[in-house]
């Protein structure tokens, strides 16, 4: 059985968040952190209580903290070293292999998030504006009272428009495929495969593999808990509709080539289920959006390009061992809506998103590694992701066709990573031992 | 060091001599540094000490792996493997294991998918008659993988007659040779 009323909310759920923000803080020591957490962790929903109340709660507050955060709150060595080794390097030090290099090297990352002084995040997500800044003042009227606790940062979230289905700000709609969990109620959608074992996201429970491996010590810690990689990745829309415009000559043929790119059209709907045009009926039915495989229906590419970015994240039956490579993704947009016909603005817009799982080298560093930035994913031989791969304007992006294939070469980077970190996302009872109950009294 | 495999480069035998370290530039993948593509493609040489009295169910292993891909020959694909070669040999009394393997690809992309695959295949035991190899590597992991970069000897010189080739390319080749081949037959 899961402990839904222990494990926090960002987890098992979905927000009905219009807007939001994250804070990015700093502890000047283990006193000032834990009166910070022990004020706010009584306001940190865990999935019981957000599921009791999503129809009238206006608010989600989740918490998390850096490795270098629990070491500031005076976690003992015994336990910081029981974490894993990549969380306990941080995302800078592994950004080399993570592909973040030239414009998207942590040298260039803003809001400190490269900083071994980010020590946690309070992520917010707000039902509307009015609540969100009187949250906003609640939380600015904490720090006020807990000296030692600075703000490195913060981001505003904010949904692009039309508001009726979620996606980026290039238009692509989001939340189309999501792994369910054994044990959560949720039932998995057509072609989502069947739930997963919770240990693949939930520490303390078996997973796809069996028992649970040695997870961080102490248990009362560790239990309930799970790690995020968080990743702001500004999205240059001028530049992306610049390139459709270049290789497209009509509305169709730019629809088109945005779709293979994504290996959905932009409403959601699935070439494989839909290769020749959109089908905005198609993408807004889950039960159908999501039920198709490569192996048997699409295996040359031909309706979804080898290197497309769905491909790339979730190869379905063309991926080996794929349930130990699933991930909860959850997060939202921040910046302006550029209008369909103003030039760039220069202003910074983009998904901030986090990646969820047990085991951030098994999971999210994979799919970072080998299935956006492997320049031989499928024998592509010269390809990254199209959207969120690292591109330096050197690489190319093919397009299977009868009777021959169309190549675009010099792919432009269309995103670019602003920031990013690795965070441990406790259970309630965990931020309680964290504020004090246990944390600590031994020292 | 990255090297197409488009053009012609396959016509032309190449060799590469490697540093010590065994790579050119130090780049690191999830679990340590990255080992070049060379002309002889990627690979890994694991080389470990056998247990006391237990070469000869080593040696019995080479059966097991038989049958296994008798019955199951896709079983190793998810490795994009040209060759494997299994050696013991004794040094000093003492017998040693060699591992080798010639792929297509890094060895630290696919690390977690050859541990479950060595799993369902059952050649996790031969591992286990390797001193210093975890007992708990079936769960554990990092320590599995700590064991095969501890034991893995890079090469200083790698050689291809056909250099930079798949085993897909080789296997598509080989493919359009035969379906020429019944072609021409039939055009007889």
């Amino acid at each position: 059985m899961l402990e839904i009323e222990d494990i926090q909310h960002i987890l098992l759920t979905r927000a009905p968040a219009m807007t939001g923000r994250y804070e990015f803080l700093s502890f000047k020591d283990a006193a000032a952190g834990r009166a910070w957490l022990e004020e706010i962790r009584g306001k940190v929903h865990s999935a019981a209580a957000a599921r009791a109340s999503v129809e009238t709660d206006k608010r989600w507050i989740t918490v998390a903290f850096t490795w270098n955060g629990l070491r500031t709150l005076g976690l003992d060595e015994t336990s910081l070293a029981s974490f894993p080794e990549e969380f306990r390097q941080g995302m800078v030090a592994r950004s080399a292999m993570l592909g973040d290099t030239g414009e998207s090297h942590p040298d260039k990352w803003v809001g400190g998030l490269a900083s071994p002084e980010l020590h946690a995040i309070v992520i917010l997500f707000a039902r509307d504006e009015p609540e969100r800044a009187r949250c906003q003042a609640e939380h600015a009227g904490l720090l006020a009272r807990c000296k030692g606790v600075t703000v490195l940062s913060t981001l505003d979230l904010q949904a692009t428009p039309p508001f009726d289905h979620a996606h980026d700000h290039f238009g692509y709609r989001d939340r189309m495929s999501q792994p369910a969990i054994e044990g959560s109620g949720d039932e998995p959608t057509p072609g989502s495969g069947a739930p997963l074992k919770p240990g693949e996201f939930i520490l303390g429970y078996p997973d796809e593999n069996g028992a649970p491996f040695a997870p961080p010590q102490p248990d009362v810690l560790s239990r309930n808990g799970s790690f995020m990689a968080y990743r702001r990745l500004e999205e240059h829309v001028g530049k992306f509709r610049d390139f459709l415009n270049q290789n497209g000559k009509t509305v169709e043929e730019r629809e088109l080539i945005a779709a293979k790119l994504m290996g959905r059209w932009r409403s959601g709907a699935p070439l494989v289920l839909a290769p020749e045009q959109d089908d905005p009926a198609l993408a807004a039915d889950p039960q159908r959006s999501n039920d198709f495989n490569y192996k048997t229906q699409d295996p040359h590419g031909y309706a979804v390009p080898l290197g497309s970015h769905i491909r790339r994240m979730n190869p379905r039956d063309t991926g080996a061992n794929m349930n130990r490579r699933r991930m909860i993704r959850r997060g939202a947009t921040y910046g302006t809506h550029l209008p369909d016909d103003a030039t760039d603005d220069g202003t910074e817009r983009g998904i901030a998103a986090f990646v969820i799982c047990a085991s951030l080298i098994r999971q999210f560093e994979f799919a970072q590694n080998v299935w956006i930035n492997d320049k031989n994913f499928h024998e592509l031989g010269n390809e990254r992701d199209p959207i969120i791969g690292t591109q330096d304007g050197t690489l190319e992006f093919k397009i299977p066709r009868r009777p021959i294939r169309k190549t675009i070469t010099g792919l432009p980077a269309f995103t670019t990573v602003r920031g990013g970190a690795y965070f441990f996302l406790p259970g309630l009872k965990a931020l309680a031992w964290l504020a004090g109950n246990g944390n600590g009294k031994d020292s | 060091m990255t090297h197409a495999t488009n053009g012609n480069t396959w016509t032309k035998p190449a060799a590469m001599a490697i540093p010590k370290e065994g790579y050119h530039m130090l780049e690191n993948g999830r679990y340590g540094p990255l080992y070049p593509r060379t002309p002889a493609n990627h690979g890994f040489t694991i080389i470990a000490k056998v247990q006391k009295g237990r070469e000869q169910a080593v040696r019995e292993y080479g059966k097991t792996i038989e049958g296994a891909i008798a019955g199951s020959p896709d079983a190793l694909a998810v490795l994009k493997l040209h060759y494997l070669r299994w050696v013991l040999f004794d040094i000093d009394g003492s017998t040693y294991f060699m591992y080798q393997g010639i792929f297509d690809t890094d060895f630290d992309k696919y690390t977690e998918d050859a541990i479950a695959l060595f799993t369902s295949l059952g050649v996790n035991t031969v591992f286990e008659n390797l001193e210093g190899f975890p007992k708990d590597w079936k769960t554990n992991a990092p320590a599995f993988i700590k064991f095969v970069r501890d034991h893995q000897r890079p090469s200083f010189l790698e050689y291809g007659e056909y250099p930079y080739v798949t085993a897909d390319e080789i296997k598509k080749a080989l493919r359009l040779k035969e379906k020429f081949s019944e072609m021409l037959d039939q055009m007889q």
